[in-house]
């Protein structure tokens, strides 16, 4: 646990939450994803969202972003009850999201890509033009700072690697999530170097005060970074556990399922 | 901004240089081109005689090359939003026969019927719009029904009506009506007459027109196409509306969830569409001066076939307005060029099916490029 000291975390208990989530529901036909659900964030934290595959943590987080509309639960905004159309109505009210499939055209430039939904205009002649040189810099500029060096704007998403395309996302989301910055399981693809890079990036706009929910399957990723832990397991909360209240190993039978990895852990040596 | 994406290439030693040839490829508009260059070097080498180059013969291909254009440009930028529109033909009819219907039967002024007829055109492009982005049906099958029901209108109406199929007397009532002659009128009428009385392009020898050019003016179809074109190219790649375009044609979900409003794109594009088609029905009739049942036959797939040589993508996504054009001349070339050499004019089909099938395939190549599939 390395990483463990390199972040000063906030302590962000006297805020108000930006955003609050109640009792959320979602169904899809017979399945229920989410049976209901409660979570909050506040201004400068980094709130993990934590649980097995199915538990529901995708969709939460899409009903948070606008792309889902909840069955049944309420929406708090910063304290004002708040219903997202669509996902464009998120993204002006400052969350910005790295989708699990990341959300990228392949046969579209990296630049085009980037500012998908929120063109830069110049206006000429009484027209507005997209800035393509605007954009075309500041990618260049938020991917390297993201330890990318990119061939050229221009560049097709589709012939980035894996990896390149997640940090693409990253930066952008990062570049308009003005206030709440959603991670689905960002660094699932990346290099050591980028991991590393994407935890600092975390920390960075946490301590500008945005709000942070990271969805990782890695135990150690999220304790490098996470201030509060909440656990989904089959649509609902298991619990959240502030950090310093729960210990690595409880953290990771939680993320099974409340299951316990013991035995498991000893079959395999205790690599899990 | 060259210079800053040069030193990032001289910068990463992973790239190999590109070679000018194959960043030549990759452009959408390559086949387009190459089309182009090819069909007026057969013609100029094997049909100059025929008339074709003269100033009349250039005026009959440039028209019924624009007449191709203006439809390409809709089905162009309705593709690339990842949708085909198959009522483009019975539109053009159902168009025609309205402004016929209203300005001749019920006597409208024809500024009105017009006007009438491109408000109900382009609602009716709404309403396939709508059902398709409401519905999530393959905009194929939507617009196949429209195909139907919008040539069935166009046949019932004037029948039921008038007793007959096509309906005549436009050119009558709209003469000297000023939104007429902004569909069926000339420019430039001035400088033909300049051209022809020194000697530049041919004038009438004989008869009530001698001493006149030939070719008395730019009719008002290709200034149409122009700015058609102009239009097109520039919404889809100099602003933000174009980056929607490309993006709700390269996949809808993921332009959804970074929040582009890709429905109203969609409608937005058929909606354009139908205009296109009704500005190509009212310069048609205002030529001709009546209005036919059958008119506009097949001309969806004369569009979708110009597009795609043209070098958009059928899956959507990714395609070019100026490509789009080529197709569309390409098209108008060959289709008057075997008439100029009388050639039999079935085998156009032939070159038709050929060359869709060439250019399907090129795009396919290149589309592996660009994502690096390979
Ligand atoms: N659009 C949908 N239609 C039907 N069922 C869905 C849909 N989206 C999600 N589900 C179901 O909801 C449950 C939760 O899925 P979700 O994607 O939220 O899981 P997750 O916690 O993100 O898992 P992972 O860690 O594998 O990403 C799953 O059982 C899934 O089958
Ligand atoms: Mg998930």
């Amino acid at each position: 646990m390395t990483e463990d000291t390199k972040f000063h975390h906030g302590d962000a208990q006297d805020q108000k939450p930006i955003i609050r989530m109640v009792d959320i529901q979602k169904h899809f036909g017979s399945v229920i994803a989410l049976a209901g659900v409660s979570f909050d964030l506040k201004p400068g934290e980094c709130h993990c969202l934590l649980g097995d595959n199915g538990a529901g943590k995708s969709t939460f987080i899409k009903t948070m972003s606008g792309v889902h509309k909840p069955t049944a639960g309420e929406i708090f905004f910063e304290d004002k009850p708040m219903h997202f159309e669509d996902p464009r109505d998120a993204i002006s009210a400052g969350i910005a999201t790295v989708h699990q499939h990341l959300a990228m055209i392949p046969l579209m430039s990296v630049s085009r890509n980037f500012f998908m939904g929120n063109e830069p205009t110049r206006k000429v002649a009484g027209i507005n033009f997209f800035d393509k040189k605007l954009a075309d810099e500041i990618t260049m500029e938020e991917m390297r700072k993201m330890g990318i060096n990119l061939r050229g704007p221009d560049q097709a998403v589709g012939t980035l690697s894996g990896g390149e395309r997640q940090t693409v996302a990253i930066a952008r989301a990062v570049h308009f999530g003005a206030k709440i910055l959603i991670l689905d399981e960002p660094t699932s693809a990346l290099g050591v170097r980028q991991t590393s890079n994407v935890l600092a990036t975390i920390d960075k706009v946490r301590s500008q005060g945005v709000g942070v929910v990271f969805i990782s399957h890695n135990v150690r990723h999220a304790l490098a970074v996470g201030d509060r832990f909440t656990v989904l397991n089959r649509g609902q909360t298991l619990g959240t556990a502030k950090r310093g209240e729960i210990s690595p190993e409880e953290l990771q039978d939680l993320m099974a399922g409340g299951q316990e990895l013991a035995q498991l852990e000893g079959s395999l040596g205790g690599t899990v | 901004m060259a210079e800053s994406a040069q030193s990032a290439i001289g910068s990463d030693e992973r790239i190999k240089e590109i070679s000018p040839l194959r960043r030549a490829l990759i452009r959408p508009e390559l086949g387009g081109m190459v089309g182009t260059v090819a069909v007026f070097t057969f013609f100029l080498l094997f049909a100059f005689d025929s008339g074709m180059f003269t100033a009349q013969g250039a005026m009959n291909w440039s028209v019924v090359s624009a007449q191709f254009m203006i439809i390409a440009v809709g089905a162009c930028l309705l593709m690339i939003a990842g949708e085909f529109d198959l009522s483009v033909g019975s539109m053009i009819g159902f168009a025609g026969m309205m402004i016929a219907i209203f300005s001749v039967t019920l006597s409208w002024p024809v500024w009105m019927a017009i006007l009438v007829t491109f408000a109900l055109c382009v609602s009716i492009g709404a309403v396939n719009g709508y059902i398709v982005v409401r519905t999530g049906l393959p905009s194929f099958i939507v617009t196949l029904a429209f195909l139907f029901i919008l040539r069935g209108f166009t046949i019932y109406l004037p029948q039921t009506i008038e007793r007959k199929t096509i309906i005549g007397g436009i050119r009558d009532v709209a003469e000297g009506d000023w939104l007429a002659s902004v569909f069926g009128g000339k420019i430039g009428q001035g400088f033909f007459v300049w051209l022809g009385d020194n000697g530049l392009i041919e004038t009438f020898e004989r008869g009530t027109r001698a001493g006149q050019p030939v070719v008395d003016g730019i009719p008002m179809l290709l200034v149409w196409a122009a700015v058609i074109i102009i239009f097109g190219h520039v919404l889809l790649t100099k602003t933000k509306f174009g980056n929607w375009i490309f993006a709700a044609g390269g996949d809808a979900e993921a332009a959804r969830n970074s929040g582009v409003p890709v429905n109203r794109v969609k409608i937005l594009m058929f909606m354009f569409t139908a205009f296109c088609a009704t500005v190509f029905a009212t310069c048609q009739v205002m030529e001709f001066g009546s209005a036919g049942a059958d008119r506009g036959l097949l001309k969806e797939f004369e569009a979708i076939i110009a597009v795609v040589i043209g070098g958009a993508l059928l899956t959507g996504g990714y395609g070019s307005v100026l490509g789009a054009a080529l197709g569309a001349l390409i098209f108008g070339v060959v289709q008057q060029g075997l008439f100029f050499a009388g050639v039999e004019s079935s085998l156009f089909r032939v070159f038709l099916g050929v060359i869709l099938l060439g250019a399907v395939i090129l795009n396919t190549y290149i589309r592996r490029i660009i994502t690096g599939e390979r």
